[in-house]
């Protein structure tokens, strides 16, 4: 049969004229995080103040684009001027004035609202100056923050649906599992399957029904570049899944997304639609005989349907709870047929390996963890937010240069990397070069790419404590070892950080970290003790003593808590006394106050009211 | 053989063929791994970890896996019993125990629970390092159901109740609710076990490793009845009750003891021991002449039989307006209780009415509930005052210190004791279909059926949930379909609406395989061959007695010359004949809908 493909490079090349038509181009992120701050406010107001003004650039006019989000989401919201080179972060509505009048007609930048390099406290007028931005690598975030997510335009003219034309042109499924094969592409949200040899061996069930399938359910605390990659750039998605499809012999797809994620299942309903109304999706593809369907599942908000099995039990309207493997879902997946399931992240991949090639990719990254990765950027850090850096890119790099150090001039104390799943990494992995292979050595994992910088005040029993309530609540209950198994390590971890700890709970909570992990159904289990098993072996010293000296170093854990006050300094002015809730101050004018520590409820008050620092916690 | 592949297990060659999991060839190979969620009827569950073991493949990765959901692989060494796995396991034990209502000795499953035996198996002693978790939440226990007791402190999650209800009944009441460790088993929408849709077959209890579902215990007032001096009491004894019991015994699944179920009986102190065989016979008289008179006038086809209680609350519950289909026959149990209740007072010195009292001992945990139908009543008593299951009455004798084994054999009471082979094979599924038909012929054509072994009807495990049997009766094709479990009847039953279905009787056992594996029988579950060892064992009653025909048994013939007339004779449906109830509440297809 012979099928005539439609002329990409002429469509990428009309949009770019139209998109050149816009004038002076003014991104305001419109990110789940910049919109929280009030960037559809900003927004409204840049239009309607900057409807008629002519900037000083010449231009004919100018634009406002709502983006996908930048990245940087703690300084938003974000409004960047590309033709400008500038970044004004921290925008407020009252600001959009300013920016138009001084800078947009006038030329002078508002320094006011420009980022300040936490290390030079300097203002930075040039958006590639920016340390947070500077040392990354965007590639699968690569348009993020660049386009206007809800336009298949925009997302055409920056290349969107040229792999798939390259795919469709080429007419040879093998060729593509062989590229992706040969870029050495991994999966990206937890386990680290190669990619390549997941597609070739659900494609090795081709003939029957095929399902491809979209892991959107990022449910790691505090992870969020998959929600990004949907929210930012739909189309690098739909892309690469359609890509897929094709290698694999499927026409119908899955996205599961969590309902949490409204504004990311709006962009894809919306690049959905688009996209099959003008034949980049649905039937027919580009004038090709490939058709490919995607349909939205909206996941309800368990952690475990992020699960490949539980996922697509929730699919088919049962319970979201793991099935055994084998069978694998390359086999026997999705309503009994054979499914490949991607995360977000790794689809989102594909569409820039097969137009750049696999030596591109590969070129990228350690030996056997190729390409780039997005992490999470949270915790203790001057900068945090999304980035993307080649693997094998050191903790170091990413913590002091991309990071900009640690907040407040603290000492780094540890990473939580990998989320609840993942482990602890301390200063001795500052300079280990981040990838799959060496995180799981130390005890962690790469897992969807949370990275929760600690410092020298983080408890790190607390931390340990906080991942196992999460993983204990978030277990579906179907395995004893999970259900059973998390429940009490959680509970001996309250204990310890209670103050109420034995010494024999640390080797309970050895032998259950193994058992569980050793014996649990599906990977929430098998990971659930990595959290406490990697601060066990790092700090144990901590754990100790907690249980031991009834002690918190960190100063963290409440009940470990003592005020006291110093005799030399108290001038007995009763003010704390009078401060404090449960009256446990005992003490009379112009002689030193006693705290009585039965009645104490370490609520801090009386710290907070001494006018002569006499009162400690210890 | 080419298909024959080899593993080794524990260092020994083992080979196999189309297994289902590793479990099996396992197990085949002589060696066993514990398990309580795995149930060879049920879909494979991998939760409770227990059946671990570890596999080394040829490239020399080593994996821990549940073994029942692993595939059996050519050439993978499968060890059972390494450090690895039995510290999970023992973890595994010793994380349900600390979170278990562990008041053994006066849990009805003491002796027969799985977690009680493991526990002892693997050494566990002490638990107290965990939290006790099930001191802090202690579950109200569910009696509400009139068949099953559910206590949810004794729940260990395996899920195989949940898989049981919906697995073979389709319409599942069970389900899991919450998640972690807060999860829990509960009938739909929390509602107690007797309030949701449930059809009291009792294989829920059947597959429960543990004390958290179990039979509805009504030995005590038995026992009062028996001991009371005032009260006489007859026992009657269902078809399948015979070829089961002896398993409690130590006896081969399948070995006939009615004669020592009676002997045990008369022991206990049940004053009239009789066989419900008999009125399987008089049931087939009845719905045979029924069945013909249908078909003769074209009315209510397919018919359905009707001896099955949890099948009958089925079609109540969900299907009302098919009521008409179903035969209005008894259950053999409702029509011999009727029997007694008109006769032995009038046969036997010392009975009246007023103190005769009926218990049935049944394969069946819906049976207790049919007893208690407000259609089963005479002047204001219930036709039968008690139904046992066959566990139950296992645990009387045991408690009566009879040893079972060695009774000598007794008959049962006239004038109702004879029986044919076609009440025997009542008990398992096909059985009533096959009764009927060799009646149904006679009747229809005057002749006797020559070949009384319709092979196509018989069958009991997974593979014959559904038989179709097309009957040459003088050039009159009749079809028959057999199925058991309720989820299968469920598609014969959307056929008949859709008006794609083409048989003219429908023979329903909500139990799968039929009686021989019903929900008070003994443990059955974790062995698919004791159910076809048990038919096997009524078939070969059925091949060896004298009469194979209902219609040839002599006492039934005596029963209608002087009492019943005729086949579908008024006096007969007055006592024979029952009406049925729509209970429709509502599905809760529509309930999720909305």
């Amino acid at each position: 049969m012979t099928t005539t493909l439609i002329d990409i490079k002429k469509e990428q090349e009309r949009v770019k004229e139209q998109i050149k038509a816009q004038g002076l181009r003014v991104l305001v992120c419109a990110g789940t995080g910049c919109v929280a701050n009030g960037s559809l406010k900003v927004i409204e107001k840049f239009k309607e103040l900057g409807a008629d003004v002519r900037p000083m650039t010449h231009q004919d006019k100018v634009t406002i684009v709502p983006t996908g989000c930048h990245g940087f989401c703690e300084q938003g919201v974000l409004v960047v001027i590309p033709d400008l080179d500038i970044t004004y972060v921290k925008v407020h509505v009252e600001d959009v004035e300013e920016i138009v009048e001084s800078h947009l007609k006038e030329g002078k930048p508002v320094e006011r609202l420009l980022y300040v390099d936490p290390k030079t406290q300097q203002h930075v007028f040039k958006n590639e100056e920016i340390n947070f931005y500077a040392k990354q690598t965007r590639t699968t975030l690569a348009n993020c923050g660049e386009i206007n997510a809800e336009s298949l335009d925009e997302a055409l003219a920056v290349g969107a649906y040229q792999a798939l034309h390259k795919v469709l042109e080429k007419s040879d499924p093998d060729w593509v599992i062989d590229e992706i094969t040969k870029s050495g592409l991994r999966g990206r949200g937890g386990g680290g399957f190669p990619t390549g040899m997941k597609w070739k061996f659900t494609a090795a069930n081709k003939g029957g029904k095929s399902y491809v399938v979209c892991n959107g359910d990022e449910g790691d605390p505090g992870a969020f570049m998959d929600r990004s990659v949907m929210e930012g750039d739909p189309h690098k998605l739909l892309e690469g899944m359609a890509i897929a499809g094709y290698a694999i012999g499927a026409d119908e797809a899955y996205i599961y997304v969590r309902a949490e994620y409204p504004l990311a299942i709006h962009r894809l309903r919306v690049a959905i639609a688009e996209a099959e109304k003008r034949g980049f999706l649905g039937k027919n593809i580009m004038g090709s005989d490939f058709n490919f369907e995607i349909h939205i599942k909206e996941g309800a908000g368990a952690f475990v349907c992020g699960e490949e099995t539980a996922l697509m039990a929730s699919i088919e309207g049962e319970r979201g709870m793991p099935r055994p493997k084998p069978p694998f879902p390359a086999n026997k997946g999705l309503f009994g047929r054979p499914t490949l399931i991607n995360n977000v992240e790794t689809l989102a991949n594909v569409a820039p390996i097969i137009l750049k090639g696999a030596d591109w990719f590969s070129s990228m990254g350690t030996e056997k963890s190729k390409g780039t990765k997005t992490f999470a950027l949270t915790g203790e850090v001057n900068n945090t937010g999304l980035i993307e850096v080649p693997m094998g890119t050191t903790l170091r790099e990413i913590v002091f240069d991309i990071g900009g150090g640690i907040r407040g001039g603290k000492k780094f104390k540890a990473v939580q990397i990998g989320g609840p799943s993942g482990g602890c990494l301390t200063e001795e992995h500052l300079d280990l070069p981040m990838d799959y292979d060496n995180l799981i050595a130390a005890g962690a994992m790469v897992g969807s790419g949370g990275l929760v910088v600690m410092n020298e005040d983080t408890c790190i029993v607390e931390v340990a404590r906080f991942f196992m309530n999460f993983t204990q609540n978030e277990s579906c209950g179907k395995c004893v070892p999970c259900r059973e198994g998390t429940k009490n390590m959680l509970k001996i971890l309250e204990r310890i950080v209670k103050g109420k700890g034995e010494m024999q709970d640390i080797e309970t909570l050895q032998e259950l970290a193994t058992a569980v992990k050793d014996g649990s159904l599906c990977g929430l289990g098998k990971t659930a003790p990595n959290p406490v098993l990697s601060t066990l072996k790092y700090f144990k010293d901590e754990y100790i003593a907690h249980i031991k000296d009834k002690k918190c170093p960190a100063g963290v854990c409440e009940a470990m808590k003592t005020f006291e006050i110093d005799a030399e300094l108290c001038k007995g002015c009763t003010k704390c006394a009078r401060n404090c809730p449960v009256g446990a101050i005992e003490g009379s004018v112009r002689n030193p106050h006693h705290i009585d520590q039965s009645k104490c409820i370490k609520c801090g008050a009386c710290m907070n009211a001494c006018p002569f620092k006499a009162i400690k916690q210890k | 053989m080419s298909d024959k592949k080899t593993l080794i297990i524990n260092g020994k060659e083992v080979e196999f063929t189309d297994e289902p999991n590793l479990l099996e060839v396992i197990r085949k190979a002589g060696f066993n791994v514990p398990t309580f969620c795995y149930r060879p009827d049920l879909t494979q569950y991998g939760a409770c970890r227990m059946c671990v073991v570890e596999v080394e493949y040829p490239n020399g990765r080593t994996i821990i896996n549940s073994s029942c959901t692993m595939p059996p692989e050519a050439n993978i060494k499968v060890k059972t019993n390494t450090e690895r796995t039995r510290r999970i396991r023992k973890t595994v034990l010793e994380l349900l125990l600390a979170n278990h209502d562990r008041e053994c000795t006066t849990c009805d499953k003491s002796g027969k629970c799985e977690l009680q035996q493991y526990a002892e198996e693997y050494g566990i002693k002490d638990v107290s390092k965990y939290v006790q978790l099930r001191k802090d939440r202690y579950l109200p226990i569910d009696d509400s159901n009139p068949s099953i007791v559910r206590d949810p402190n004794k729940c260990i999650l395996c899920g195989a109740c949940v898989r049981a209800c919906a697995e073979f009944q389709g319409h599942a009441v069970l389900g899991f609710a919450n998640r972690g460790s807060k999860t829990v088993v509960q009938p739909i929408a929390g509602k107690p076990l007797g309030s949701v849709d449930c059809v009291f077959c009792g294989q829920c209890q059947a597959v429960c490793p543990t004390g958290a579902l179990t039979i509805k215990n009504e030995v005590n007032p038995v026992w009062s009845l028996i001991t009371d001096p005032n009260k006489k009491v007859a026992a009657q004894i269902a078809p399948s009750v015979r070829v089961a019991i002896g398993e409690e015994f130590g006896l081969e699944p399948g070995a006939n003891t009615i004669g020592l179920i009676n002997a045990a009986l008369k022991e206990i102190g049940f004053d009239l021991v009789f066989d419900t065989n008999f009125s399987a016979d008089l049931t087939i008289m009845e719905e045979a002449h029924e069945f013909v008179e249908r078909v003769s006038k074209g009315e209510n086809l397919p018919l359905f039989t009707s001896c099955c209680p949890a099948w009958v609350r089925y079609l109540e519950l969900q299907h009302p307006d098919m009521l008409n289909h179903l035969s209005s026959c008894k259950s053999p149990q409702g029509m011999l209780s009727m029997v007694l209740r008109e006769l032995v007072p009038k046969y036997f010195e010392g009975f009246t009415p007023e103190n005769l009292n009926i218990v049935s001992i049944m394969p069946c945990t819906a049976k207790k509930a049919e007893a208690k139908r407000e259609q089963l009543q005479k002047d204001g008593k219930y036709e039968t005052d008690y139904v046992l299951t066959t566990q139950e009455l296992a645990k009387m004798i045991k408690s009566a210190g009879i040893d079972f084994k060695s009774l000598e054999p007794v008959e049962g009471d006239s004038p109702f004791a004879q029986y044919t082979g076609a009440g025997t094979i009542f008990g398992a599924s096909g059985g009533v279909a096959e009764a009927a038909v060799r009646t149904a012929y006679e009747f229809v054509t005057g002749e006797p059926l020559s070949d009384l072994d319709i092979k196509g009807m018989r069958g009991v495990d997974k593979n014959h949930r559904c038989k179709d049997v097309e009957i040459d009766i003088k050039g009159t094709k009749v079809k028959v379909r057999v199925v058991s479990t309720l989820k299968e009847a469920e598609k014969s039953l959307q056929e008949i609406k859709n008006g794609t279905a083409d048989f003219h009787m429908l023979e329903v056992m909500a139990c799968p395989g039929g009686c021989i594996n019903g929900g008070g029988q003994p443990r059955s579950c974790d062995d698919t061959h004791i159910k076809e060892k048990r038919a096997q064992g009524l078939y070969k009653e059925d091949s060896e007695l004298q009469y194979r025909r209902s219609n040839d048994n002599p006492d039934i013939k005596k029963l209608y010359a002087e009492y019943l007339e005729a086949p579908g004779s008024h006096k007969a449906h007055e006592l024979l004949h029952t009406a049925y109830e729509d209970k429709f509440k509502g599905s809760y297809k529509d309930v999720v809908k909305a």
